[in-house]
């Protein structure tokens, strides 16, 4: 990991024009630097999701990205100001640049289209000049990158199974080379076995193609596992900031004690967890 | 205690036996079957938990769903007090008396369409706890005893303007509306925010002591599943692939499948470990 | 409670609920007033085939009937069948859908067998077959075939919405409360196809209108009654469209094509209801537009597709 950022938010603030408007994410900087993986910590409601989609631009109204920047760093040494990014360059921007994984988004690959049309299509899409035959060979590296037989690649959707399709789905977003993957509770509708399979393929990918990832979850003990560093937000702000380590041996805030105070531990003493309800 | 409620009676239990659960699978013109849940047993306790641990798919829902007696086992029976238990009529009904459940999703469990007042009201009503006058003062009891206080301002609200946590305190406020003596509690924390999750297992702790309930808690995490239980069973595929007290089996794991289940759950403790292990993996490969 | 549950199952108000509302309501009291204050219709005192003028609002027939008088006539009966057999259509698909795709079993298979067999009826022929079958026909008993008959394809939907209901969390929970079936299909499952259940009541309606409307104009309407269906059946008759008599025949025709336009509008206002997709999308963006004169940036509005 070095230490060199690759997309840079500044004072963002993000809004939801209802009535009072609900402000989602207050003045939040982040940095994230090239080749890491930033937690971003926090419960429903807290902004988490808003903040990374207003990262990527994708926010809908009645979302609106009040004021801050935010800015991408190329590897060819350009900055890219992503706030002002028409909506042409934009395309090529997302998926290009930074791609996404969303929450049970192995539910949104298309039912009646075969795995490789789909990942024909991005690659139609971003990359036309690309040749039929050199689309096939990549749509098979990518699965086999993701630990799926390439064989699979006539499957339709039905056919996988959840983890195999949230797999399919991380391809897709691997399929242009990102620099940054923003992946939205990834394998939260998942279950621990696959979840885990699917953390270390992340991971290991991670290490082979060095994009970096900001990976949004409520669930603590699995980013104190994954990730360099962990924001934990609250309330539309971040509170805290810090290393993996010492988030969870040095805890500032109060609300990340608490989180930590939250989930009982496996294997260890029982904390917090009194079964006689004596805290209650 | 409050008035609304009946003497914790009886000191029977709840025993499961041989439970089979076969559904009928369509797929194009085959039918074939597929056991969700095969051979389970096990003697449920007035104080005491037992813990269903798997991951979806096991059966460990369908298990909680025939004990509810929304689904009908295929083979096997449920004894109530040493007796099987009934399917209809006002036998049925006696067996709602004694056992109930909590649902996972509380966003579902509650009728967006009825205040929380009429979700209470319902089985007091039914099972003849409280009428007439005396039905709103229990309703009230009733939501103070989940700290929901006060409890004439939660009776009034519906569900959407609820949080997560409060409509699950809702729901097993319904679950104990009847007197119930067994609570089957299907995920009842699984779609809570983190930070919520304790106190309403806490809460659920409390409510047991003092009722003196048997609970069957159903859940994929082995963590609460260790410290909130007695008994531990761990389910795989339809079967109950181990079982024993609850840290034996957490500590001191034996069958493949629950060792597999155990390395999968994140531990903070392990923070940085799953990078060290793929990078050593790397670097064996280069 | 009542108040805020109902308050949250009525449309917002938009121009198509309020335009709907002012069509529908205003035919609705023309029906129940204007008929106090025009002449008997069924007089034919009045001199033939006036064009429309100050005596006559709307001239007169061949047979000297006053054609605002009918009209008004007209409407109220029109809208008796229409009721009428809506009614009895909701109650029937609810019985055939609902309780079928709750009960299930046995009890489904029967119910919907016969809901496909009426479903595979050609309706409008049977209806024509069973009109001409019985020779005295009355208001009521026209109202009650065309209720009869037109039920099915209400009951189809209604019960693909318990299949999925029954299934519902709340509904499993009131089951281990103790609930009895017909309770939790009443008290837990109806209130919340109430926006669906009002969408097919005025679908039903506007159908038996318009059925009505085409078996009056063969001549298999109601004996002694005049509806609009009648009025243009009289007009056919008296070649009301050769002597180039539009008064005659254009004012039914337009009311019955306004009066299911002003349901339509309301149906599609419920819809709105009932899928939030449909009711949240263009406020949204309306929304935006309104903040957007300060914004610093621009957000995103077209809902592209991401993952291609």
């Amino acid at each position: 990991m070095t230490s060199e950022a690759v997309l840079t938010a500044r004072n963002v603030s993000i809004t939801y024009e209802v009535n009072p408007p609900v402000h989602a994410v207050k003045d939040v900087s982040l940095t994230l630097y090239r080749g890491e993986i930033l937690g971003l910590a926090g419960e429903s409601g807290c902004g988490k999701t808003t903040l990374a989609y207003g990262l990527n631009r994708l926010l809908k109204p009645p979302a609106v990205l009040r004021s801050g920047e935010v800015t991408f760093h190329d590897e060819s040494g350009t900055d890219i100001d992503v706030v002002a990014l028409s909506k042409e360059a934009l395309r090529t921007f997302r998926w290009d640049k930074v791609s996404m994984v969303f929450q049970g988004a192995m539910n949104s690959l298309n039912p009646v289209i075969s795995i490789r049309s789909q990942l024909h299509d991005v690659l139609i899409t971003h990359r036309p000049q690309m040749r039929a035959q050199e689309r096939d060979e990549r749509a098979a590296e990518l699965l086999t990158l993701v630990g799926v037989d390439p064989a699979r690649l006539d499957s339709f959707a039905h056919e996988l199974s959840g983890g195999m399709r949230q797999r399919v789905m991380i391809a897709m977003a691997l399929a242009l080379h990102p620099q940054v993957m923003i992946m939205d509770e990834p394998t939260t509708a998942l279950d621990v076995v696959v979840q885990r399979g699917i953390l270390r393929e992340i991971m290991r990918l991670r290490e082979q193609l060095g994009f970096a990832v900001i990976f949004i979850t409520h669930d603590l003990p699995l980013l104190l596992e994954i990730s360099d560093r962990i924001a934990v937000m609250l309330q539309g702000e971040i509170v805290e900031l810090d290393e993996a380590k010492n988030i969870y041996e040095r805890p500032q805030h109060p609300y990340t004690q608490k989180l930590l105070g939250s989930f009982p531990s496996l294997l260890g003493e029982r904390g917090d967890f009194i079964r006689t309800g004596a805290t209650s | 205690m409050s008035a609304s409620q009946v003497p914790v009676g009886g000191t029977g239990v709840l025993e499961v036996k041989n439970l089979v659960k076969d559904f009928t699978v369509r797929s194009g013109w085959k039918r074939s079957k597929l056991r969700a849940v095969n051979e389970v047993s096990f003697t449920l306790e007035p104080g005491k938990t037992i813990a269903l641990v798997g991951e979806s798919g096991s059966g460990k829902s369908t298990v909680a769903r025939m004990i509810a007696q929304l689904e009908t086992p295929t083979t096997g029976e449920i004894h109530l007090d040493g007796r099987a238990i009934a399917r209809h009529g006002d036998a049925l009904a006696r067996y709602r008396h004694a056992v109930q459940m909590v649902f996972q999703d509380p966003f579902a469990s509650l009728n967006p369409y009825h205040t929380v007042g009429h979700h209470l009201e319902r089985p007091l009503k039914i099972h003849g706890v409280a009428k007439g006058d005396d039905l709103e003062p229990a309703v009230h009891a009733l939501l103070e005893r989940v700290n929901l206080t006060p409890g004439e301002v939660f009776a009034a609200k519906r569900p959407h303007e609820m949080s997560g946590g409060q409509r699950q305190r809702v729901a097993i406020a319904r679950a104990l509306a009847p007197g119930a003596r067994f609570l089957v509690a299907d995920e009842p924390v699984s779609m809570l925010d983190v930070s919520i999750r304790l106190g309403v297992l806490n809460l659920l702790a409390r409510l047991q002591r003092e009722e003196n309930l048997g609970v069957l808690y159903i859940t994929h995490d082995l963590a609460t599943a260790r410290h909130f239980s007695d008994e531990i069973l761990v389910m795989y595929r339809g079967n109950v692939v181990e079982r024993g007290p609850s840290d034996e089996v957490i500590l001191n794991p034996q069958h493949d499948y629950t060792k597999t289940l155990l390395a999968a759950a994140p531990e903070p403790s392990r923070h940085g470990k799953l990078r060290d292990e793929v990078r050593a993996e790397l670097a064996g490969n280069a | 409670m009542a108040k805020g549950a109902l308050r949250q199952l009525l449309p917002s108000r938009s121009g198509k609920l309020t335009t709907g509302l002012v069509i529908v309501i205003g035919i609705t009291l023309f029906a129940i007033i204007a008929p106090f204050f025009t002449q008997n219709p069924r007089s034919s005192q009045n001199p033939a085939m006036l064009p429309p003028g100050a005596d006559h609002l709307l001239g007169t027939t061949s047979l000297g009937y006053d054609v605002f008088a009918q009209l008004a006539e007209g409407a109220r009966s029109s809208l008796l069948v229409g009721v009428t057999a809506g009614a009895i259509a909701i109650v029937l698909s609810i019985i055939f859908g609902i309780v079928a795709g709750y009960v299930g079993g046995w009890t489904d298979a029967g119910l919907r067998l016969v809901t496909n067999i009426m479903l595979v009826i050609p309706a409008i022929p049977l209806q024509i077959v069973v009109a001409s079958y019985l020779q005295k026909r009355s208001l009521v008993l026209v109202a009650v075939i065309l209720g009869v008959l037109g039920w099915a394809g209400g009951a189809v939907v209604l019960r693909s919405m318990a299949l999925s209901l029954r299934t519902r969390d709340y509904v499993s929970a009131a089951k281990v409360a103790g609930e009895k079936t017909w309770r939790i299909i009443l008290v837990e499952i109806m209130p919340n196809l109430l926006p669906l259940l009002a969408a097919q009541f005025l679908f039903a309606v506007i159908l038996a209108i318009l059925n009505e409307a085409g078996l009056s104009y063969l001549g298999l309407g109601p004996n002694n009654s005049i509806t609009w269906g009648t009025i243009l059946n009289d007009a056919q008759g008296g070649s009301a469209l050769t002597r180039g008599a539009w008064w005659w025949f254009v004012p039914p025709g337009v009311l019955i094509a306004l009066f299911g336009c002003g349901m339509s509008l309301i149906n599609f206002a419920i819809d709105e209801i009932i899928n939030p997709k449909l009711r949240s999308a263009p406020q949204a963006a309306k929304r935006v537009r309104k903040a957007g004169g300060d914004v610093v940036v621009n957000a995103e509005q077209e809902p592209e597709k991401v993952n291609a």
